[in-house]
């Protein structure tokens, strides 16, 4: 069912209404299923329904991650900053739209609604500016002892597997997916499950910043039902436990084992804070390459 | 052109080579990739490369064998017997070359059972000499040529230089390459001088002086091996004792390569002298373990494996003492020449 | 030419042991808690001597009680001052440990080949010398930490429970304890149960360099100990070398526990060798890559990709150079090829090479004599396998190569990525652009461009996917060891 959240200029007009979707592949197709979910707003009121995602959509979207990975990861760390500073591009024009969708997921004054849109504008600004200087911070030469020139260098890790934030709908999300595709990861993201329609909204932006199709896979529906499939997924390199609960990440580390997945965890989500390095170091790996030097 | 060399391949009945890396086909092609520089260029320039640390590391490790009791007297005794005990200075005289050669028949005037060394190596002028004194002995007489040691003069001045030496009864001659030439890319002209020094030498051995402190890298060792493989070289010679670095175990180490991989194309097999530099038993053993290990067994000889030393012979004879007896010795027990 | 005499027989090496002596074996061992050496006490084990299966020690393990005295010994060393000493002093300390295994290197060296099985060659020219510098190295980051790129004033983590395998012995402490000391953490490291001597000579050295008391404490013990170890909730971080399949049931048991935990597993890695490679390096880069330590290398190049139009040539070429090596007294200062660490390797290794001959492979291996006693295996040399053997896709840890070939760039690509491991990979082309290339496109944690199995403390090391997780050395490798 279409939303109700969007406003008309005039009283008489029957305004259109948007159907929220799942974003796989750069497409925007509804559950594979066929299952939504009605999505309330703070008061309890009907906001839309959105998709409810199945483990056979969550296959296709790291699937779509997959083939998405060569091309991300192996475009130029500038090209990767262009896109994102694009995304920024794309929201700041939307800013109206995010801030209402925003106010009507979470409730809130809008002056609160309107500091959330900035500061995830400014986050993917914040993230853009990192694609090209990441590896010159967390990579470098190693003075090795013997006739051989050796680096290290970050690299993506690979398909990323994202339980977005529950609570911050849009800044959380942004926070938790941008600095995994900034380094060239590819992201299969399950949105805040009570508040997932501003992230749909930020993938309608997405599929027109000049982001590859299948670099960032969302999925709205159930967690429970879903981060069990992502947790246990052999082709997912990574899984970022930020959105679900402490008691609830237990038996999804564990799956994460079954091909040992790089399991980022942190305590606390503060959405307000530094987001620092820790972010971007947790989903790459460290390549070292050595070359003699002789004549 | 004159191949003084017959090329023919060693292989398997299945026509694959019996060994070897080198890849273009010598048996069909030798008068063709010799024809002119380009073709030597395409020839040298597609043998595989040499990565520089990595023949570093393999010498080095090589150079941890240790090499105990019966080995080690094994090994002393064949490095006497591969020496070229040598005079290459412009005070040379007959007295001193009679002594030479007299040490050379006798290395320990005290144990008969010391090896005579392989060759006594002087300039052209004094192989007369050479060949006097040592009448009646097994040892030979090599001369050095072709404007020992920079090479630089004329064809026919080098190769009036390889006469006379010849004609005064040289059995073995060392000549020098023309670095110079090689290092302009004038391969064909490095190897015509190769070609026409072997046919200068009738049944003299000719042993070919690569000079590799000056050709500095083991890409050009590797290659200038070939050249003189391909123009008829009997052996193949690190220096002439005149420039730093000499005889280093890298390319002693590509140079043995270069004669393995040469007979595993040819079936024949051709010899490595190094000189220069080489001076304690410790290191000629380390070189006999890197022949043993890189050519082969086939190589441990004096016909295929000369050390162009002088001073080494009174080390080997130091440590030989040491090991029967048990004791150190002081210079002062073997002979000065 | 005149004749010249030839010498009679042929170069036989003679033996040229190191003397076992040296090793200064004692009777029994125990374990090293709270600075003490006692008796473990759980299973009195004897640990053999691999290569003629005679008992070396009789070891007193550790049982579950001790591993609780040594996580309360390392958490009041945490806690009593060692986490707030100025790093400008653990430094000193680990100087100290790094000096004093120099000056018993030789004692070492031995032990280890005696325990082990290596080549003394190799525990006196790599595992020694590289323990004792990968102290030096982090010895100097402990007063650098806020320099480090980890914050300002990055804090360690508490108590670290590390696990390592018998292929490195010392090393592996080394690779474990010094950056683990250096950060201000504590240690309890339970060694290999087939080889736990040099980890206690290690503790002695520990001990007589003054450290304080619980700061490192040594467990020699099995698999259960290891479990109580990794499970002890008194245990903040755990680092584990070892099997990729004991790395994931540590992965498991740990889970969102909050421990942090870095692995570092198995591997498949390719050797891919071009058809303009420095072939004379490429075949020792070959040997190095699957013959160093017997093969039991997590990062062995056991795969060798060849391109397919020199693989002839190649494979005579390494098949002349392996009739080369010298197998057999580990002590035997001319020996390549030591012996396999324990009957139970043995067995796998042999399971392996017998599932490559049934599947089709082509097994060649050069005359060698082994020897009666003790646990052997020939260099082996497994040609026309393909991707699907098991050869080609299981770690064998041991000596056994299996050869493979590809046509173009892409396909050595394609293939060298096809494994669910990720340690290592070697390259080997004399066209520079090409090693880049292929660098940036293999998964793999290290990668080796003409040359192979180089370690340095300065340079990290760690896997790619089932490879693992977390860096071994250089400044990435301190990341493990500070909280964050």
């Amino acid at each position: 069912m279409p939303t109700k959240s969007s406003k008309s200029a005039s009283a008489d007009r029957v305004a259109v209404r948007k159907t929220y979707k799942l974003y796989i592949g750069g497409a925007f197709p509804r559950s594979e299923s066929g299952r939504s979910y009605p999505v309330a707003g703070p008061s309890g009121e009907l906001l839309a329904h959105a998709a409810q995602a199945s483990r056979k959509d969550l296959r296709d979207a790291v699937v779509a991650a997959r083939a998405a990975f060569a091309g991300w990861s192996g475009a130029t760390a500038y090209n990767r900053g262009q896109i994102l500073y694009r995304i920024a591009e794309m929201m700041e024009g939307r800013h109206a739209q995010f801030s209402a969708e925003v106010q009507a997921a979470e409730g809130g004054s809008e002056a609160a609604a309107t500091a959330q849109v900035d500061a995830a504008i400014d986050r993917w600004v914040w993230y853009a500016g990192w694609t090209d200087k990441f590896a010159q911070v967390a990579g470098g030469s190693n003075p090795v002892a013997g006739p051989y020139f050796n680096f290290s260098l970050p690299e993506p890790a690979g398909v990323v597997g994202v339980i977005a934030p529950q609570q911050e709908s849009l800044l959380g999300f942004v926070s938790v997916v941008a600095p995994v595709i900034a380094t060239g990861n590819t992201v299969v993201v399950i949105a805040s499950q009570e508040r997932p329609l501003p992230a749909v909204s930020l993938a309608e932006a997405l599929a027109t910043s000049d982001l590859p199709g299948g670099v960032l896979n969302l999925l709205t529906g159930s967690v429970t039902e879903l981060a069990p499939w992502l947790a246990g997924h052999r082709d997912v390199n990574c899984l970022d436990l930020t959105g679900v609960p402490p008691a609830g990440r237990v038996p999804l580390a564990e799956a994460a084992a079954e091909n040992v997945k790089r399991v980022y965890s942190p305590p606390a989500f503060d959405a307000a804070a530094d987001p620092g390095l820790s972010r971007l170091t947790a989903f790459t790996e460290t390549k070292t390459v050595w070359h003699p030097m002789g004549v | 052109m004159p191949v003084s060399a017959t090329i023919s391949a060693g292989s398997d009945a299945a026509g694959n080579p019996a060994s070897g890396i080198v890849r273009p086909d010598l048996a069909a092609a030798t008068s063709e990739l010799t024809r002119d520089d380009a073709s030597l260029r395409r020839f040298l320039h597609g043998l595989p490369g040499v990565d520089e640390v990595g023949a570093e590391a393999r010498a080095a490790t090589l150079a941890t064998r240790s090499i105990k009791t019966t080995a080690k007297a094994w090994a002393i005794d064949t490095a006497i017997s591969m020496v070229d005990l040598t005079t290459l200075e412009g005070a040379d005289t007959p007295g001193k070359v009679r002594s030479l050669c007299a040490k050379a028949i006798r290395p320990d005037p005290g144990d008969p059972a010391v090896p005579s060394v392989a060759a006594v190596c002087v300039y052209p002028d004094l192989v007369g000499t050479a060949v006097q004194a040592l009448r009646g002995s097994r040892v030979a007489v090599a001369s050095v040529a072709t404007a020992f040691p920079s090479g630089r003069a004329s064809l026919p001045t080098k190769l009036a230089d390889v006469a006379e030496a010849v004609a005064a009864g040289a059995g073995e001659i060392d000549m020098v390459i023309d670095r110079g030439a090689y290092l302009a890319g004038r391969y064909g002209q490095v190897y015509e001088e190769i070609v026409a020094v072997k046919q200068a030498c009738g049944t003299a051995h000719l042993k070919v002086i690569l000079e590799t402190g000056e050709l500095v890298t083991l890409d050009n060792v590797r290659r200038a091996s070939w050249l003189a493989l391909l123009a008829g070289g009997d052996f193949i010679k690190t220096s002439t004792g005149k420039v730093n670095p000499a005889a280093r175990p890298p390319v002693a180490l590509v140079m043995l390569q270069a004669v393995r991989d040469f007979a595993a194309r040819t079936g024949q097999i051709r010899g490595v002298k190094l000189a220069g530099g080489i001076r304690s038993s410790k290191e000629a053993v380390r070189y006999l373990v890197m022949v043993n290990e890189v050519a082969g067994e086939a190589w441990l000889h004096p016909e295929t494996f000369r050390f162009g030393a002088s001073s080494l012979l009174n080390d080997l004879l130091l440590q030989r003492h040491k090991l029967r007896t048990g004791a150190y010795d002081g210079p002062d027990y073997v002979t000065l020449d | 030419m005149t004749e010249i005499a030839k010498p009679e027989t042929g170069f036989v090496y003679a033996p040229a042991p190191e003397s076992a002596g040296i090793a200064r074996l004692k009777p029994s061992y125990g374990i090293f808690v709270g600075g003490e050496f006692r008796p473990g006490r759980g299973e009195a084990v004897k640990t053999v001597n691999p290569a003629n299966e005679e008992p070396l020690a009789e070891v007193a393990e550790a049982n579950a009680a001790d591993v609780e005295d040594a996580v309360a010994a390392a958490r009041a060393a945490y806690d009593g001052g060692w986490s707030t000493l100025p790093g400008s002093a653990r430094a000193k300390y680990l100087f100290r440990i790094a000096r004093a295994i120099q000056e018993r290197a030789r004692e070492l060296a031995v032990l280890e080949s005696l325990d082990n099985g290596k080549p003394i060659r190799e525990s006196r020219d790599v595992d020694v010398p590289t323990a004792a510098a990968h102290f030096f190295y982090y010895a100097g980051w402990a007063d650098k930490l806020g320099y480090a790129g980890f914050g300002p004033d990055p804090r360690p983590i508490g108590v670290a429970g590390q696990v390592i395998p018998w292929n490195f012995p010392l090393l592996m402490a080394a690779w474990k304890i010094a950056p683990a000391l250096a950060a201000g953490n504590t240690v309890v490291l339970k060694p290999a149960e087939t080889t736990p001597l040099t980890a206690l000579v290690l503790a002695e050295i520990i001990a007589e360099c003054d450290l304080p008391p619980g700061v490192v404490n040594i467990l020699p013990g099995g698999p259960a100990v290891g479990r109580a170890v990794v499970e002890h909730p008194g245990v903040d971080k755990i680092a584990f070398t070892g099997s990729t399949a004991v790395g994931k049931q540590i992965q498991r048991s740990v889970a969102a526990s909050g421990k942090r935990v870095s692995l570092e597993l198995g591997g498949k890695a390719a050797n891919i060798v071009f058809d303009d490679a420095p072939l004379d390096q490429a075949v020792e880069g070959i040997v190095n890559g699957i013959f160093f330590n017997q093969g039991h290398v997590c990062c062995a190049g056991s795969r060798l990709l060849v391109q397919e139009s020199i693989h002839d040539e190649l494979v005579e070429s390494l098949r002349d150079r392996l009739a080369t090596l010298r197998l057999g007294d580990p002590l035997d200062k001319n020996t390549d090829i030591g012996a396999i660490n324990s009957a139970a390797q043995l067995a796998r290794i042999r399971e392996l090479s017998d599932s490559g001959v049934a599947e089709g492979a082509d097994r060649w291996s050069p005359e060698c004599t082994l020897p009666e006693r003790g646990f052997w295996f020939p260099p082996t040399v497994f040609t026309g396998v393909s991707q699907a053997s098991r050869i080609a896709r299981e770690e064998i840890f041991g000596p056994v190569l299996s050869v493979l070939t590809f046509r173009t760039p892409q396909e050595a690509v394609d293939k060298a990525n096809n494994t669910p491991y990720g340690l290592s990979a070697g390259i080997w082309t004399e066209k520079g652009s090409r090693i880049l290339w292929m660098a940036n496109r293999l998964r793999a944690g290290v990668v080796w461009a003409n040359t192979f199995n180089r370690f340095d403390p300065a340079s990290p090391f760690g896997g790619y996917k089932e490879s693992g997780f977390g860096r071994e050395g250089g400044r990435h490798g301190l990341e493990a060891y500070l909280a964050h």
